[in-house]
């Protein structure tokens, strides 16, 4: 690596004396969540950190403490499978509705509950029975979300869950389409088993995944009947990119490629000829349907493709996941997304070149990343984009001490406009800072930064009938920020600290900062 | 009271160029509101070209009824085309009064029937040969060169097309909440960022989101935000689709901005569009609600209104396999006001069969936006070549007759 750690300066210290910081000692001391105090770390430590997780917190700290920059590096590059979580934050995560069966079976089920709400005949039962439909379904995206930040919150894998978000945005589907509602959870766990593997699993196990092939349409293409949606973005936004040099032609012929590719949940099979029964596959419920391919040959970017029916699908997926563009294109979205929104093509070119080496290797593409000056360069100086506020300003409120509803976290996320499984289109939400940082989103911001600081957010009363709320008071004010953050904050803001009137609204202030807009 | 410390508190701190913005519209100011439709919606259910055979040949499942023939059938506009029927009550009337005309065949010259790679190319409205700058939309450059300092988008996010030099807050008006900081927070807060990148955006945000809230005539009132906001549970104020923010749009134009902005989406009808009833009849109903309920809105305003509805490309003539349609090219525009010459369809055309298709499946473009915008901007604003040039460089204004 380039940096290497330092030891303790004494710079850090004398900060402590500075007029204000105190005002809060009294506070602090009323908490649970000071333990043991962090090993002092530079301030490119903690940048690194901020950067790599989800937002530094005294867990993470004492996790890259225990090793060399290297080796933590590589175990977030190469988690394993089954990282312990903190009991309650387990817990929680089992007791949700979505566990109950796997993603087949829940289509089944509710497709056979929608069928079963549409043929009532009595106006008010039926309305009763659609409106229980339409709550249970989004309560299974909801629980699908809820693990989703629980695990962005806590798990060990700080880098992986960063990256399972990233792929949900790359290979975007909308919850509210069809019945994407009970799919996305799988899909995004889907996504997150390959995160850090190759990009061809991860382009081909999106490309037969039922939430992608409803959500792009892909099962109403069939043979005669072109359906082109899916074969378009798929070059444009998964793969080569938009400049990546395919013609409308192209798209034409993936689109012919792509026949057959559809879903069935049934138990039926479709009645086929005796010639394509060989052809005919299914894997949970992702259907080919040799009836619907278009047997005819294909000229996809300059090649002629015989056709094949499922293993031609499967080559031409390859063969876009292996092409320089995807190699230049997913280079290029993975370096707007962790290191800057221009970011600089020396970087791209030699994250280009580890992608192609190792025939579409992430982790390898990011070891690249790591590695290159640019990215050391780059820290602190990238704007978060609302989920990472939210989760980073969560991860330091309480520091380790699990909360207990994740759903206000979801709706602050919701008003900043980037929800969970919400971005109707399928270019994903952008990543760079003028697309989050205008007028109104730093005001809406503000707001959460009030709401969080005043420690009754609703974040400790859990998600059940009669629940009460143990509101606990957010620890900003504690080891971590007095050991390592406090030196990281300019002039200003400690200016603006030290006139905080309240605890609550140095907890504001202190979230309100431009430092803490930054990762 | 504590509005009034707020914004003396922000004003009483050094600003950032440009950004103060508490001079309210001038009576007579041409107020514009740009209007897109993210998604492409299919114009050619809009605006039906009734005497085609060849639209009802290529659409036997989704061709909206030639005029008089179904309950549902297309309103006759002239010879040629007829309206959709779900904007019976809500266009068709500003039609008749001369104060909507629609321009087909509208469009950019990018090809790549992608929603993004389009939306993006016609916000930043720069040519589409060379680099592009995603710093620089074409809102933006035409509120510079009003030297208006009274722009605003009024969504969650700051649209590409109002990104620039000249710095546009945003605030959407589907859910706005009670302001959070009295003047002294908001004034440490604003103090945070006295000299960074972001100095101007907090300020600004404090000011606008105090604005919208306080602009009203007789605050407290039945129709002003405040007593809106109050009459809803929790602070927020009651959305009732896009009717009810399309009225709250028209306030803050009234009395406020002159330059706006705002998205609607839920256009890209790949699978089961419907006909003169169906998903897109919904959608277009509630699109024309809502811009009837602005023009409603505005009062008097109105006169100096212009409101132009756009969307990335319109889509292939003849219906796909699932009664729907893909995406296509050429497009039909809206452009409504008190003063423009409406009840006319404007614009270069070519009548609609199979001759005339683009690549022999979509709308040809026969009037370039950048063209028409142009044209539409120079009357309207009474802008010389050079400024119009600063909006959309290389174009060559044309004007179609629209003011």
């Amino acid at each position: 690596m380039i940096l290497q750690k330092d030891h303790f300066s004494p710079r850090r210290r004398s900060l402590l004396a500075a007029g204000g910081l105190g005002l809060l000692v009294g506070c602090a001391s009323t908490n649970n969540g000071v333990k043991d105090t962090p090993a002092s770390s530079d301030a490119a430590d903690i940048a690194l950190l901020n950067r790599v997780s989800w937002g530094v917190d005294s867990a993470t700290l004492r996790e890259y403490s225990r090793q060399s920059r290297r080796d933590y590096l590589q175990a977030q590059l190469h988690p394993t499978t089954n990282a312990p979580l903190p009991a309650v934050v387990q817990a929680q995560i089992d007791a949700l509705g979505l566990n109950r069966q796997a993603m087949p079976a829940w289509v089944d089920e509710m497709e056979q509950r929608r069928k079963a709400a549409d043929a009532i005949t009595v106006d008010e039962a039926k309305k009763a029975a659609q409106q229980a439909y339409q709550q249970d379904m989004t309560r299974l995206a909801r629980d699908a979300s809820v693990r989703s930040l629980l695990l962005a919150l806590y798990s060990p894998n700080q880098l992986q869950e960063q990256l399972s978000w990233f792929w949900f945005n790359h290979f975007n589907v909308h919850q509210y389409k069809r019945d994407l509602r009970v799919m996305v959870g799988d899909y995004e766990n889907m996504l997150r088993a390959r995160s850090l593997g190759k990009f061809s699993d991860l382009l081909i196990a999106s490309a037969t995944h039922p939430a992608m092939i409803r959500y792009l349409d892909n099962d109403q293409n069939a043979a005669g009947r072109i359906n082109e949606n899916y074969a378009r973005e798929v070059m444009e936004l998964h793969s080569l990119g938009v400049d990546g040099g395919y013609t409308q032609k192209d798209v034409q012929e993936l689109a012919r490629v792509l026949t057959g590719l559809g879903t069935n949940f049934s138990d039926k099979t479709p009645k086929l000829k005796p010639a394509q029964e060989a052809l005919y596959l299914r894997r949970g419920g992702t259907e080919f349907n040799p009836a619907r391919h278009d047997m005819g040959e294909k000229l996809v970017l300059g090649e002629a493709v015989p056709a094949k029916g499922w293993d031609e699908i499967m080559a031409q997926l390859t063969r876009l996941a292996r092409h320089p563009a995807t190699a230049r294109h997913i280079s290029t979205k993975l370096a707007v997304y962790f290191v800057s929104d221009q970011p600089p093509p020396a970087l791209i070119e030699r994250m280009s070149r580890a992608y192609l080496a190792s025939d579409g290797d992430i982790a390898v593409t990011l070891q690249a990343m790591f590695d290159a000056p640019e990215f050391m360069a780059s820290l602190g100086h990238k704007f978060k984009d609302p989920t990472h506020y939210v989760v980073s300003a969560v991860r330091l409120a309480y520091d380790g001490k699990p909360i207990l509803n994740a759903g206000p976290m979801l709706g602050w996320i919701n008003r900043l406009g980037q929800g969970l499984y919400n971005h109707q289109t399928p270019d994903g939400y952008p990543m760079d800072q003028a697309a989050w940082a205008s007028s109104g989103q730093l005001s809406t911001r503000f707001e959460i930064a009030r709401t969080i600081g005043n420690g009754s957010a609703g974040l400790f009363k859990p998600d059940v009938p009669n629940a009460v709320d143990a509101p606990a008071f957010p620890q900003l004010s504690n080891a971590l920020f007095y050991t390592q953050l406090s030196s990281t904050l300019g002039e200003r803001t400690r200016t603006a600290l030290a006139a905080a009137s309240s605890a609550t609204e140095w907890n504001v202030l202190l979230l309100s900062s431009p430092e803490f807009m930054y990762r | 009271m504590q509005r009034r410390q707020l914004l003396q508190g922000i004003a009483a701190l050094p600003l950032a160029a440009g950004s103060v913005r508490l001079m309210a519209a001038a009576p007579g100011t041409p107020r514009v509101l740009l209007v897109f439709l993210r998604g492409a919606y299919d114009a050619a259910s809009l605006l039906v070209p009734t005497s085609s055979s060849f639209y009802y040949e290529q659409r036997p499942n989704i061709a909206i009824a030639k005029p008089g023939s179904a309950a549902d059938a297309a309103l006759p506009l002239n010879a040629d085309w007829g309206l959709h029927p779900a904007l019976a009550e809500s266009m068709l009337p500003l039609f008749q009064r001369q104060q909507l005309a629609f321009v087909p065949f509208a469009g950019t010259d990018d090809t790549s029937r992608s929603h993004f790679e389009t939306q993006d190319s016609i916000e930043l409205g720069q040519p589409l040969v060379g680099t592009r700058n995603y710093q620089s939309g074409f809102m933006n450059r035409l509120a510079q060169v009003l030297g208006a300092r009274d722009a605003i988008a009024f969504t969650d996010q700051l649209p590409l097309t109002f990104r620039g030099a000249s710095q546009v807050p945003n605030l959407s008006l589907n859910n706005l909440t009670k302001p959070s900081f009295d003047a002294r927070q908001a004034d440490l807060i604003a103090g945070m960022y006295t000299g960074s990148a972001l100095d101007g955006q907090v300020r600004e945000g404090f000011l606008v989101r105090d604005e919208a809230m306080r602009n009203i005539k007789g605050e407290g009132s039945p129709n002003s935000m405040a007593g809106e906001m109050i009459a809803a549970s929790r602070n927020a104020i009651t959305a009732k689709g896009f009717e009810g923010e399309a009225r709250r749009i028209a306030r803050l134009m009234r009395e406020r901005y002159h330059l706006g902005f705002v998205d609607v989406g839920g256009w890209d009808t790949h699978v089961g569009q419907g006909a003169g009833q169906g998903y897109l009849a919904g959608r277009l109903g509630e699109l024309g609600k809502g811009l009837a309920a602005y023009a409603d809105e505005m009062g008097p305003a109105w006169n100096d209104s212009t409101v132009i509805v756009v969307s990335e490309f319109g889509r292939t003539f003849k219906e796909n396999g699932n009664r729907g349609t893909d995406h296509g090219h050429g497009s039909v525009y809206w452009v409504l006001g008190g003063a423009v010459r409406g009840g006319q369809i404007l614009g270069e055309q070519v009548s609609v069969d199979a001759a005339h298709l683009f690549q022999n499946r979509d709308y040809p473009v026969l009037n370039e936006y950048r063209a028409m915008l142009g044209g539409l901007f120079g009357r309207l604003y009474g802008l010389s070549s050079t400024q119009l040039g600063q909006v959309f460089a290389e174009a060559a204004p044309r004007d179609i007759g629209l003011a």
